[in-house]
């Protein structure tokens, strides 16, 4: 087991400008289960295949434990890329499936089967090793795959969106199987993702990468949080974070029509680019819904509710006076109020909300960055 | 409620009549054609449909289309490959539950899966035939940039060419094509193929389908060998003095020797032009094949084409005809020498294998028979000699058929990953 750095790790693809990875910065811990996540393009694929040595490194290195590997074929860098074969063989025992790739390197019979034992205790698959894949339901067949990886005992595992293939239910499934199974184990593992979601649900860390550059890099509770800039805010969070540009006047943010009042480091913290402006976050339910007239309380006009029975959810826009605002959640367009699900408007109605308490976010409007 | 969508470069109206409402696991034995099947991670059937043999295979949505794209990529290439026909999305059962995507490919006619190949005890080296045919196909594919992600033989269909073999991709699901490959990229397709390789034979050995003498670990060892042989062969620097300039005359047949064409040759002198470095940048198979149909019209593998162009000069100098034109020697060759050998064969064994595949049988037949007889048996005899002996007796292989469907479904091997 071992300790993963990306120390300014770059890769360039030949013949484009911008880096698909730029001097990417991250310690994994040992034992660790690190979850890289972002939209498609983000860089969270090349750097795990960086790591994996099947992209070239153009800047910096890569180290697993205290050996720069940088330049190390694939198959010396003792981790394993697990799902990456999920054929079982139909002929063969469950052992066999499990085991096959030790009997190719020579690994003694007696250290093979102990392995396969090992992995399958873990695994609960000891009554099913001498029998064949015929006989494994579809979870199964997917912890057999697992164990091919497990018995070589790799420094490191990686995963790169191994759930995408399976249908929504077995997802959810094997998401928990997967992380419960890694701190058993306790195998460093690297784990990719575009699902905001899964990210949240399974790592200790989340690596947010955007554009090929790191964002933010914590454990869920702090992405969530403390978002470290505008783009973590909105990718974190389903649904997700409510994020619009407000003039700022007189020490507040001016929401629709009701001051937000803002912290003073805050207002320091301007700048000329910022052009009295500032960006505010707040997630859906962070709102408390509150009588009309209410000091720092906006009104929302209601277009649909979402029930979903322990929540319900408004999707409304904005009112103002002082013109549009760009105020939304996510690719929504509008904003998104969780309610009581017992006291739920109309379409149409209007409602007022107050954002609750050290519940916003405020973010640069020049830069995006955190302020508050 | 249902809506069914079939994405297709030339539309077909007869795949509406395939039971597109039941998952494929359960499609009824009539509409499927028992073909062996691989061992996949997904349900895959074959379906005869208006006289053309289908690959269905179930997947995501997102899959299918990404594979379907992936395949008319590789088809543009050239590179051997499973041509794609059709992705079906929008399915919904008779329960009212959606059921996955379908991507659809056509089978390849002749082709064999390498189950069928191990299984029918060819000659010895059969396994180094076809473990030669991969390697030839992981270089190609390597070339213009295609990482494989999950080469093995159940993702590859085998053709017979001449003597060897010829392989096809199959299966382009972890595919991904690059501008170009990363030595570490190709490295791990390669270690990938070894592991698979061996893995897949030590799986017919436990269903006692592969001779106890074969050694599978060889096999998969041979494979990076030859790969790294040819791709060293194909892409690798060589150093000369400038004195030595026959040897870029020499690295060129070399290649067109391998089947390979070059496209482009980089040669560099150094300052006082005392060596000479060169290197392909762009290489292209079917360097055979491209010369026959120029020649012919004939359209065959490579290897078919190297046999029937040595038989073609044969043809020339036995009838004289050194000092005529290529072309018109090559046109009457067609006409006197291989369309009547085609033709002496009866028409109902004819479609047992390709012609070209047939022609280069009979060529070897005809060598066998004139060592017996002590004489030159003409084409045509020896034609009639080879199907009475041989032909009669081989199988059908423009669709092997395996096991009957009800059997095939024991057998199902579709291990869900």
């Amino acid at each position: 087991m071992a300790t993963v750095t990306f120390d300014h790790a770059t890769r360039l693809y030949p013949g484009t400008e911008r880096p698909a990875v730029d001097q990417l910065n991250l310690h994994i811990e040992d034992g660790e289960f690190l979850v890289l996540v972002g939209p498609s393009g983000c860089g969270k694929s090349t750097s795990l295949r960086m790591l994996a040595g099947l992209e070239d490194v153009n800047g910096g290195r890569i180290l697993i434990g205290d050996r720069d590997v940088t330049d190390v074929q694939p198959k010396d860098r003792d981790i394993a890329m697990v799902f990456q074969n999920y054929a079982l063989y139909p002929h063969m025992s469950v052992a066999d499936n499990m085991g096959f790739a030790l009997k190719i390197a020579g690994t003694p019979k007696a250290e093979i089967r102990q392995r396969v034992e090992e992995a399958a205790k873990i695994l609960d698959l000891t009554e099913y090793l001498d029998r064949k894949p015929k006989a494994l339901s579809g979870g199964q067949r997917q912890r057999v795959a697992m164990g091919r990886a497990i018995v070589r005992q790799p420094q490191v595992f990686l995963m790169d969106e191994p759930l995408s293939n399976l249908d929504a239910k077995l997802r959810v499934q094997t998401r928990t199987q997967i992380a419960s199974l890694q701190r058993r184990l306790g195998v460093t593992t690297v784990y990719v993702t575009h699902d905001q979601t899964e990210a949240l649900t399974m790592g200790d860390r989340i690596a947010v990468l955007n554009k090929g550059v790191l964002q933010q890099v914590g454990t869920p509770r702090e992405m969530y949080d403390q978002p470290a800039n505008v783009f973590v805010a909105g990718f974190i969070g389903s649904p997700a974070m409510n994020i619009g540009t407000f003039q700022v006047k007189d020490g507040a943010a001016l929401v629709g029509n009701a001051q937000v009042p803002l912290e003073r480091t805050v207002v320091d913290a301007l700048t000329e680019a910022d052009g009295g402006k500032v960006t505010v976050g707040f997630r859906p339910e962070s709102l408390d819904v509150v009588g009309s007239g209410t000091a720092g309380s906006f009104q929302v006009e209601v277009n649909l509710v979402e029930e979903l029975g322990s929540d319900a959810f408004v999707y409304g826009s904005l009112k103002s006076d002082v013109g549009a605002s760009d105020l939304s959640a996510g690719d929504s367009d509008q904003v998104i109020v969780r309610i009581d699900p017992r006291e739920v408007p109309m379409k149409g109605d209007t409602i007022n909300v107050a954002i609750k308490p050290g519940q916003s976010h405020v973010f640069s409007a020049a830069t995006g960055n955190r302020l508050s | 409620m249902e809506n069914l969508q079939i994405t297709a470069a030339t539309p077909e109206s007869a795949l509406l009549d395939l039971p597109w409402r039941v998952p494929l696991e359960d499609w009824p034995n009539d509409v499927l054609a028992a073909l062996p099947r691989g061992i996949s991670r997904h349900v895959v059937r074959f379906v005869r449909l208006k006289g053309r043999m289908l690959a269905i295979k179930e997947t995501r949505d997102h899959y299918a289309f990404r594979e379907y794209e992936l395949l008319r990529r590789l088809h543009k290439l050239e590179v051997p490959a499973v041509v794609p026909l059709a992705v079906v999305t929008g399915r919904v059962g008779d329960d009212g539950e959606p059921l996955e995507a379908a991507i659809i490919t056509e089978h390849l006619a002749f082709s064999l899966p390498y189950r069928a190949v191990f299984s029918q005890a060819l000659r010895p080296d059969t396994a180094t035939r076809l473990i030669d045919a991969l390697a030839v196909l992981l270089v190609r594919l390597h070339l213009v940039g295609f990482y494989w992600g999950d080469v093995s033989l159940s993702n590859t269909l085998f053709r017979r060419d001449a003597d060897r073999f010829a392989a096809y991709l199959v299966d382009a699901e972890t595919g991904d094509l690059h501008r170009e490959l990363t030595s570490g990229q190709r490295a791990y397709d390669l270690d990938l193929a070894r592991t698979n390789i061996i893995g897949e034979l030590f799986d017919l050995e436990a269903g006692e389908l592969l001779d106890e003498e074969v050694d599978a670990i060889g096999i998969g060892d041979a494979l990076v060998e030859r790969y790294t042989e040819l791709w060293d062969a194909l892409t690798k620097v060589e150093s000369f003095s400038a004195d030595e300039r026959w040897r870029v005359d020499e690295r060129i047949r070399r290649l067109n020797d391998l089947g390979f064409d070059v496209g482009e040759l980089a040669i560099v002198t150094d300052i006082d032009g005392t060596t000479v470095q060169i290197q392909p940048k762009v290489v292209d198979a079917g360097h055979h094949s491209r010369r026959l149909l120029r020649l012919t019209g004939l359209d065959v593998q490579d290897n078919q084409a190297r046999r029937l162009l040595n038989d073609l000069d044969s043809w020339r100098a036995a009838t004289d005809r050194l000092n005529d034109s290529e072309q018109l020697v090559a046109h009457d060759w067609l006409l006197h020498s291989f369309e009547p050998t085609i033709a002496a064969v009866p028409r109902d064994l004819r479609k047992k294998l390709e012609p070209a595949q047939l022609f280069h049988e009979i060529l070897d037949h005809r060598w066998y028979l004139s060592q017996r007889v002590h004489r030159d048996v003409p084409m045509p005899e020896a034609a009639i000699s080879y199907v009475d002996q041989v032909l009669r007796h081989r199988p059908d292989e423009q669709a092997v058929l395996g096991l009957p469907p009800e059997r095939a479904h024991e057998d199902e091997e579709t291990l869900l990953g």
